[in-house]
């Protein structure tokens, strides 16, 4: 996957990135020389096609927003590329583009964010909030922006009379309807959606999924879904995508990953899930110790100390990505080897009226 | 049930916040047992008065908040010998919340633990000195044994290098670490009840599943009860004997594990299964969320809480402002619903036929 320069995948594929690396330095001393890198993303590879959702998901830590941001730039990658399909300026590298063209390009991409309290200025009306993006990029004006505000409140459900009231006046699961409009108002096609409903209760969190799932449909988006609950990121994704301190360890089809998972740390991760049925017995694989330090990780496979099929290999080279079945990318020496347990398929046959 | 089993009954408590605004009715009529080293669930969304009910049981209610009315009765066994069978029941609700006898308790007989380890620890003290504070304050050892004991249920906890860690500062853990050493602390004087208010809700899903573990292996060790606090109803199913589901400071339904999730009995429970995405059943179907949102604590619908949300709702008696009956449906279930009222049975079947 190292090496290529210059996107390699069809036409259909809206969003692809290279060997993205961010790594934060750790400064010490005086002289706040660099003395280490907190490898935040380290060689992370993964494309989107057009209308698709891709899930992101990973333990806290693992570096799954940090990738979030570098796509939209809204940090600055340390190394790679990611070309995205603009609707108005065709295929464009992100990583080296001008600022004038940067701002024009990230009218089509959006992000929504986890905290639907923090993310919202408090100072701000809905007409501003929602209206800001058409006002900065001179896309509207005066009563225009307010028809176009009133417009984007009734696709996510809110009463446009609302535009001119606080976020305070609105609960959480609102906040996050507010969060949405303002991501949609310049009609991008790639929305970044960062936890969008883990800070939800989960009455508000189906609403919020549901939501999601309509506008996709409605305005033909494409989500790049970056979550740490396995279910929803399962109920909600086409493909996903696993990472583990920095680097990606498997991705496939939702489906195929979940039946069928080739990594052993996604195994681990869908065992770990507490499945809502208390006849379900599992057996469930407790991961020792704690997620490797991304400022120091161990050499080799980045999970070997904590994986139960560890191998000498496994401790001195580092797995590649590899395609092993069509669309299903594994970063283990033994993927072939191994026979791994997905979700069992007995626990979807419970039904409750 | 012998008497011998019971530890703690909670008979319809009442907690209420007294406010500039109004009262706020945080808990409003909560009974429920637990019996010797059983689990009880509590669940519900945010605001549905889970955690003050917890705190109704230890009287660390904030004020201006107060138990108004209701019975909290606590099973003893008799002082300084938790092998004998000698019981005495304490009323927890009629002690004063500063005084002598309910702080013999908190801690000693009756333990918490809560959500966020990073914010509940305190910063400026080693975790060791913190575990310390319980044990001398109820077990009349030196600081030498003392510290020798918190070294031990460091270790019974599983954290590494238990010699060393005593020392640490909450900082210096990681997140499963900390929570690890809440846990210590709570465990440090073998209370009979442990209180875990979302005790896993900021924890990643593998260490979720650490913790998880511990907490049932500790439990079958100490042979204590758990009350479980948690909006997670995959943690519910995984843990507990006995669920208490409550909304807006009402207990809508009580009943054991397998009925609540096999056979719930208020739509409110229903709905609540039916909205969660789960794993294992890939379908990319809307979910079916609750309608409307959560009400503000200000201005609860009369009636039953749950009339303007429920897909049941029964104009002109759900609505009515009086207090519903909690209805006993079987042995060990109960739901506070007008659609087991015998009368109310009756009338729709006559409108129906």
């Amino acid at each position: 996957m190292t090496g290529q320069v210059g996107p390699k995948l069809g036409d259909d594929v809206l969003l692809e990135v290279q060997d993205l690396v961010k790594h934060f330095p750790i400064r010490k001393g005086f002289l706040r020389r660099q003395t280490g890198a907190v490898k935040a993303v380290d060689g992370v590879s993964f494309f989107i096609r057009e209308g698709e959702t891709l899930g992101l998901v990973g333990e806290s830590g693992c570096g799954k927003t940090t990738t979030g941001r570098c796509i939209l730039r809204a940090i600055e990658p340390t190394s790679g590329q990611i070309y995205f399909k603009d609707k108005n300026m065709g295929r464009v590298e992100v990583v080296g583009l001008e600022k004038t063209q940067l701002k024009k390009l990230r009218q089509n991409m959006q992000m929504i964010f986890q905290d639907p309290y923090s993310s919202l200025n408090p100072r701000m009306t809905l007409l501003q909030i929602v209206g800001e993006p058409l006002l900065v990029n001179g896309v509207a004006k005066g009563k225009e922006i307010e028809d176009r505000v009133a417009e984007l409140l009734r696709v996510v459900g809110l009463r446009p009379e609302y535009m001119v009231r606080y976020p305070h006046a609105f609960s959480g699961g609102q906040r996050q309807r507010i969060g949405v409009a303002r991501a949609l108002a310049l009609n991008p096609q790639l929305i970044v959606c960062d936890e969008p409903v883990s800070a939800l209760d989960v009455s508000i969190q189906a609403q919020i999924l549901n939501m999601l799932q309509d506008l996709q449909e409605q305005f033909g988006l494409t989500y790049l879904f970056v979550a740490h609950d396995l279910s929803v990121v399962e109920h909600i994704s086409d493909r996903v995508a696993v990472m583990y301190v920095g680097k990606l360890v498997e991705s496939a089809k939702t489906e195929e990953l979940f039946l069928n998972p080739m990594h052993p740390y996604t195994e681990a991760l869908l065992s770990a899930v507490p499945k809502p049925d208390p006849r379900y017995k599992s057996k469930r694989i407790v991961l020792e110790g704690d997620v490797a330090d991304p400022a120091n990780p161990p050499p080799g496979c980045y999970f070997h100390p904590r994986c139960r099929y560890a191998i000498d290999r496994c401790k001195q080279e580092l797995p590649l990505l590899r395609e092993l079945k069509p669309d299903h990318f594994v970063a283990c020496h033994r993927a072939e080897e191994l026979a791994l347990a997905g979700v069992a398929e007995q626990a979807a046959d419970v039904t409750y009226r | 049930m012998t008497e011998r089993d019971l530890l703690i009954e909670v008979k319809d408590v009442k907690t209420y916040f007294f406010l500039d605004e109004g009262t706020v009715r945080a808990v409003d009529g909560c009974s429920f047992d637990i019996l010797r080293g059983q689990t009880l669930g509590v669940v519900g969304e945010s605001g549905c008065g889970k955690s003050v009910t917890a705190q109704s049981i230890l009287r660390i209610v904030p004020p201006p908040g107060r138990i108004v009315s209701g019975e909290i009765i606590f099973h003893r066994k008799e002082k300084g010998n938790k092998a004998s069978s000698v019981v005495e029941q304490v009323r927890l609700h009629e002690l004063d919340p500063r005084g002598p006898e309910i702080r013999e308790i908190r801690g000693n007989e009756i333990a918490l633990i809560f959500q966020e380890p990073m914010t509940s620890l305190s910063p400026v003290h080693t975790i060791g000195d913190q575990i310390m504070e319980a044990i001398i304050l109820h077990q009349k050892v030196d600081k030498e044994e003392a510290r020798k004991r918190a070294i031990d249920v460091l270790s019974r906890v599983g954290l590494p290098k238990p010699e060393q860690r005593v020392d640490a500062y909450p900082h210096q853990l990681s997140g499963g670490m900390r929570q690890r050493a809440m846990i210590a602390m709570a465990l440090s004087c073998t209370p009979s009840m442990l209180i875990a208010d979302e005790p896993t809700t900021a924890l990643d899903v593998t260490t979720e599943a650490q913790i998880l573990d511990l907490m049932r292996k500790l439990q079958r060790d100490i042979g204590m009860a758990i009350m479980f606090i948690t909006h997670n109803l995959g943690v519910i199913a995984e843990m507990c004997n006995e669920v208490v589901v409550m909304y807006l400071g009402k207990q809508v339904e009580r009943a054991d594990v397998d009925s609540v999730f096999y056979n719930p009995q208020h739509p409110y429970t229903q709905a609540l299964l039916r909205s969660i995405p789960r794993i294992g059943q890939k379908s990319r179907e809307r979910l079916e969320s609750i309608k409307g949102m959560v009400p503000d604590p200000y201005s609860i619908p009369p009636g039953c809480p749950f009339h303007p949300r429920c897909a049941q709702y029964m104009p002109g008696i759900c609505d009515r402002d009086q207090e519903i009956p909690f209805y006993q449906i079987s042995e060990h279930q109960w739901a506070r619903c007008y659609l087991y009222d015998q009368d109310v049975k009756k009338q729709k079947a006559q409108t129906e036929g």
